[in-house]
């Protein structure tokens, strides 16, 4: 049996949990401390050694991508923090820097010693302005404290942060057209070569690392690297915040070692929100994984796991769906949002999710036809492979994986309507007092 | 003439590391860094394609080429990639294995999936497009698609078509989002008015709301647009490509010799595009050499010999009768001069200068119809006649040098393929650019370019200060960098024709070329110029130039005249009509100017679309072409033939070949004697509320040969007074407000631009919309009156 290891979500139920002196109560910025009295080298070593593995969905080792930078020139490098988190169903980015923001500085303090970077970015989902407000008061106080600065705890280190608020882009999640994002240009990926470690932002190094990843480094710093590889499994080390939502009892932030199973995490959630409807299908790392069923419940949630049941880790987005929601409504509604989000770079991406967009709002409609399954099917496979950036292929992830598993569903989109066979009503919170109402 | 035809002057150069890759099974060697699509190339096989394009850098963006690739692993083992790649984007590797459509079903699945997607939103318009029958889209997708459409859903579709300039129109349900419009204009051109805006499928070409696309390339975006979503006002709707008959001709408007293709119907030229020649033009033109053609289409061309009555009346007669008339005139009279405008070839320009030396007996010719000099006659004969592209300057040079000084010369305006050339030599090369002006201009800055700012009339000293030593200077000192970039590697000297006007500043130029090795060149603003240059069209020595002619015949020195494609207002000399009033002039022009006004015998001539001959343009290239139009009209070598026939001599010029060969036969003219001495006029020294005009025309304005082209000249800058904010401050300026500029005839006014530039200087375009200042342009460091407001 698994246990949850609360480490970057220990104290979030303290009433004020994101203040510095919190931080502080808890062993904040000790590990800056120690970091800044170390070789930049085998910071970046121990991190290596940790196998920390990126935290945003691909899972490429966080120490190695810092060792891509080519050796230091005189010019500046940049250490940029995605904070974009967009994906539906992707809460953990947002909740950390809402409940204790100062995880994140640290780790960014410690990185850009690391790297040699002396001005680090947060490029923030501009949506959440009540994050942003905090992140801001957190790096005004860090700043205030001496962490951040000139001269940082006298070393001679500087470093500023900017933090950055985007417009509303999933595309500038996107490590390349984040960046160009913030260099004040349109959010689009970038040709690679060169890799933003050897070209980034302004055409200088650049590390893109994801929040969770940057702010697990002080505790790898602090308890090193062994205590973090000691968890997890053998290739997808350390812990990670599993995200529960939707049809659980208890939705939130579980912060658990890889490898935990769903079963496990649900039972931790106090089960399915209403033990009458079973789970029918999940998504182990939001909606541009390929989803699971039941037959998944324990599939172990690590890289390798989940790769080998034929979907993505991806941000341990686990989005729950029981029986009384139609699958093929919530592949229709997924599309329409990466419709909505290509950036339209791309003639897979752009023309693809338009079309698939249409196809899927005839099916759930009961005006599908026979042809039309297949052909969502072969449009996916035109897309997935095809496209400029990783954005189109995570378009076709539900689709596929939804025809996969419930091709009967889509079969029935040819001739009745999903609102009819799922009413959506039965699936809200309220379904239970109006039951009566709702099947009428 | 020693003018040879055109020869690769790189074929010398060291062959770079080849690298070896299978494409479908052929094997092919090719330089490091090609891209996969260009060894497909080599190897013969065709990837369909619609946002590449050679001279563009990469996107990506469309993955019509999809292929399938497989590369070496460091143990030698060929690893297949795990998903197609785009061939646009991805460079050869040494044992690299690739497969097209042809031998890969992945590649050619995948390059259907996306002709199919490229489909969906497309209006299939196909039979009303202009691009129809010529179209990348439509030609691979009958190459590279499916038959049918499984698409049965809604298309997207936009209120059609938006002006996205006068000229350029946008059919957004058309577009393909390729980019290649959007990457010409910032890349290339460096006016990046165009832009991708919004996002997915919604995703359009758009412009700023403020600034419009006006572009002096903007008709090459229209060129390589791949569908038909951007199309040329002129042409929208016009003609069917297939119903055209293309001509490979030569640009006639500017001196840089673009290649172009011709395309008529019935008789009618319809449009022309930008031909393809590496050397000089690339793919590119501007939009003056696209869309200026229809100057000849007036309707108020002349199509029969005219001879001026006793009443004073312009009366059409024969041939006969005008030869006749014309004959006798030049025989009558005592003195004769020679007039050639900048519109000729070069057989014409030879046809004029033997006209004059062997019929008329005179060495008063002179093809500058312009302000112009005696240290220019010098120059010209010393430094530009005889050389060619093996000898002088060529674009590609250029495109390798390590510096460029321009003077006298704006090229954005006065040299617009020069110009591009520059800014690749400046994005590619890194060449550092240098301009001897009173301002920088917005075409400088697209060069990178640095300004030497020095008021007209002081070039001169400027080229002095270059030659000698210059003190230890800051690194920023413009004239501390340009002295270091002209010793340092490949520098090389660019003077534009208004250099004339300066007194001794083209001596002072050859003079350090000369101290430092720098290589020079000349570029004449007018497509005939250098021509004349290697015909003859120069005075001989103590003759007569242009200016010294129009005095003679207002004199009564020179009784009579032969002029063609000149214009009296062109030549920046006060009296030029009082002078061909009082003469006997022979005209040969095309349409009704302000020579034929005084002419006595009007002789028609050929416009450029109905003759054959050859430019040569300041390289030194000679640029051939043919007629696109077969018409009864003469060429002026041919009527000067007949003139000459009708004074009982020979001139050998009845066609252009004949002409040539004559030409070709000739040693072209040289300069006698030491050069002149490099003299300085006096500094200007403007009084209270006088300024010193500087002025260079605009690319488009007012000229003749853009006449009839209102969707053109709806780019042309409006006319704008620049002033420094110092002098602004004193006369009391803002921006935009109104000012009025006086000086002999001169009276304009013009709202004022402030900007940094040289103090006590304003600028002016010279022959623009209510703002011609052509009779002033003549005299380096000219004297204006400036007042505030429009009513002074």
């Amino acid at each position: 049996m698994t246990t949850l290891t609360p480490i970057l979500t220990k104290f979030w139920d303290h009433p004020q949990s994101w203040t510095m002196a919190t931080y502080e109560d808890n062993e904040g910025y000790t590990a800056l401390r120690q970091a800044m009295q170390s070789d930049p080298a085998d910071l970046i070593q121990a991190t290596k050694d940790s196998g920390l593995r990126g935290r945003g969905g691909a899972g490429f080792p966080t120490g190695m991508k810092w060792g891509f930078l080519p050796p230091p020139d005189g010019g500046p490098r940049y250490l940029v923090v995605n904070a974009d988190e967009s994906e539906p169903g992707t809460c953990k980015d947002i909740p950390l820097l809402m409940a204790a923001p100062h995880f994140l500085i640290e780790g960014i303090a410690i990185t850009s010693f690391a790297i040699g970077c002396n001005h680090a970015f947060i490029y923030l989902r501009g949506e959440v302005v009540h994050v942003y407000r905090r992140v801001m008061r957190a790096v005004e106080e860090a700043y205030a404290a001496g962490y951040l600065g000139k001269d940082i705890l006298g070393t001679g280190f500087d470093l500023d942060v900017t933090v950055h608020a985007g417009a509303g882009a999933y595309i500038c999640g996107e490590e390349t057209a984040l960046l160009d994002s913030l260099e004040g240009r349109r959010g689009q990926p970038r040709l690679k070569p060169p890799f933003p470690a050897v070209a980034g932002l302004y055409a200088r190094p650049t590390v893109v690392n994801n929040v969770e990843s940057i702010a697990s480094v002080p505790a790898i710093i602090k308890q090193g690297a062994e205590w973090f590889s000691d968890m997890g499994t053998e290739k997808s080390q350390g812990f990670g915040i599993f995200s529960l939502s939707g049809h659980v009892k208890h939705p939130g932030q579980y912060e658990a070692p890889l490898g935990i199973t769903l079963r496990e995490l649900l039972d931790m959630a106090g089960g399915m929100r209403d033990p009458g409807h079973p789970l029918k299908f999940w998504t182990p790392g939001g909606s541009s994984t390929p989803m699971f069923t039941d037959q998944h419940l324990d599939v172990p949630l690590d890289f390798e796991s989940v790769a080998a049941n034929g979907s993505m880790l991806g941000t341990r987005a686990l989005q729950i769906f029981d029986d009384t929601v139609s699958v093929v409504r919530a592949v229709s509604r997924w599309t329409d949002f990466y419709m909505h989000e290509s950036c339209g770079k791309c003639t897979p991406c752009r023309e693809g999710t338009w079309w698939l967009a249409q196809i899927l709002q005839r099916i759930e409609h009961g005006q599908g036809t026979p042809e039309d399954i297949d052909k969502l099917v072969d449009i996916c496979d035109n897309i997935l492979g095809r496209a400029f950036c990783a954005l189109g292929d995570g378009a076709t992830s539900p689709i596929t994986s939804a025809v996969k598993y419930f091709r009967e569903e889509f079969e029935a989109g040819c001739h009745t309507p999903a609102a009819e066979l799922f009413p959506p009503a039965a699936s809200t919170l309220f379904a239970k007092e109006q039951n009566t109402m709702v099947t009428a | 003439m020693s003018v040879t035809s055109d020869k690769n002057p790189a074929s010398n150069e060291v062959k770079p590391d080849l690298i070896g890759v299978t494409i479908d099974g052929i094997a092919v060697s090719v330089p490091k860094n090609t891209l996969v699509i260009r060894a497909a190339e080599e190897a013969g096989i065709e990837i369909p394609r619609f946002c590449d394009h050679p001279l563009l850098e990469p996107v990506g963006a469309c993955r019509q080429c999809l292929v399938e690739v497989a590369t070496p692993d460091r143990e030698g083992n060929v690893k297949p990639m795990p998903k197609p790649q785009a061939s646009c984007t991805m460079t050869v590797s040494e044992g690299m294995q690739v497969r097209t459509q042809h031998s890969s079903p992945v590649a050619d699945k995948a390059q259907q999936g996306i002709m199919e997607m490229l489909l969906i939103n497309h209006p299939l318009d196909c039979p009303v497009c202009d691009k129809g029958g010529e179209c990348p889209l439509q030609n691979q997708s009958m190459s590279h698609g499916r038959a049918t459409s499984r698409f049965d859903d809604i298309k997207r579709t936009y209120p059609k078509p938006i002006n996205i300039s006068s000229q350029v129109l946008l059919d957004r349900d058309r577009c393909v989002l390729c980019a290649r419009c959007t990457r010409f204009s910032d890349q290339i051109a460096g006016d990046p008015f165009i832009a991708l805006v919004e996002r997915g499928a919604l995703q359009q070409v758009g412009i700023y709301e403020d600034q419009p696309f006006e572009s002096y390339f903007s008709g090459n975006t229209v060129q390589i647009c791949p569908v038909g979503a951007l199309t040329g006002a002129a042409y929208r709707f016009r003609s069917r490509p297939f119903d055209l008959v293309s001509t490979p001709d030569v640009c006639e408007h500017c001196a840089d010799g673009c290649a172009i293709r011709t395309d008529h119907r019935r008789g009618t030229v319809l449009r022309r595009m930008a031909g393809n020649d590496p050397q000089v033009n690339e793919e590119w033109n501007c939009d003056k050499g696209r869309w200026a053609f229809n100057h000849a289409s007036l309707g108020d061309r002349f199509e029969f010999p005219m001879v001026r009555d006793v009443g004073g009346e312009l009366r059409v007669v024969s041939w006969q009768e005008a030869l006749t008339a014309a004959a006798e005139g030049l025989r009558a009279a005592r003195g004769h001069g020679v007039l050639v405008g900048g519109r000729v070839s070069v057989e014409d320009a030879y046809a004029y200068a033997t006209f004059a030396r062997s019929v008329l007996r005179t060495e008063h010719v002179d093809h500058r119809a312009r302000p112009h000099s005696a240290d220019e006659r010098d120059f010209l004969l010393r430094h530009v006649a005889g050389t060619t592209p093996e000898t002088g300057v060529t674009y590609d040079e250029i495109g390798a040098a390590g510096s460029v000084l321009l003077v006298g010369l704006e090229p954005e305006e006065e040299s617009p393929i020069l110009f591009l050339r520059l800014r690749k030599a400046y994005r590619e090369a890194k060449t550092t650019i240098h301009s001897i002006a009173p301002l920088a201009t917005r075409g400088l800055d697209k060069l990178g370019g640095t300004l030497i700012p020095s008021a007209p009339g002081t070039e001169t000293e400027v080229l002095t200060a270059l030659t000698g030593e210059v003190g230890p200077g800051s690194d920023t000192d413009p004239i501390t960098t340009a002295h270091a970039a002209l010793r340092g590697e490949r520098p090389i000297i660019l003077v534009g024709e208004r250099l004339a006007t300066v007194p001794g500043a083209l001596p002072a130029a050859a003079e350090l070329a000369r101290a430092t090795g720098a290589r020079l060149a000349w570029i004449p603003r007018r497509a005939g110029e250098r021509g004349a240059v290697e015909a003859g069209c120069l005075p001989g020595e103590g003759a007569l130039d242009t200016a010294g002619i129009v005095a003679g015949a207002a004199s009564g020195q020179l009784g009579a005249l032969v002029v063609g494609g000149v214009d009296a207002h062109d030549l920046g000399l006060p009296g030029a009509s009082e002078a061909f009033e009082r003469s006997f002039v022979v005209s040969l022009e095309i349409r009704p100017s302000s020579v034929t006004e005084h002419a006595d015998v009007v002789l028609p001539v050929a416009p450029h679309a109905e003759r054959a001959g050859a430019f040569v343009n300041w390289e030194g290239r000679v640029r051939p072409f043919e007629a696109a139009l077969s018409t009864n009209a003469l060429p002026d070598h041919r009527v000067l033939h007949m003139l000459a026939d009708e004074m009982g001599e020979f001139l050998g010029t009845r066609t252009a070949a004949e002409a040539r060969s004559s030409l070709e036969a000739t040693t072209p003219p040289a300069a006698k004697g030491y050069p002149p001495r490099v003299r300085r006029a006096p500094v200007p020294e403007p009084g209270t509320g006088e300024l010193v005009l500087a002025t260079w025309r605009l690319m488009l304005d007012e000229a003749t040969m853009q006449e009839g082209e209102p969707f053109l000249a709806g780019t042309a800058k409006a006319p704008r007074a620049h002033v420094s904010p110092a002098t602004a401050l004193a006369f009391g300026l803002a921006e935009g407000d109104l000012v009025t500029v006086l000086g002999d005839d001169v009276r304009v006014t013009v709202p004022v631009v402030i900007q940094d530039m040289v103090d006590h200087v304003v600028w002016l375009p010279t022959n623009s919309s209510s703002c011609d200042l052509r009779s002033l342009a003549g005299r380096a460091g000219a004297i204006v009156s400036v007042t505030k407001g429009g009513a002074a």
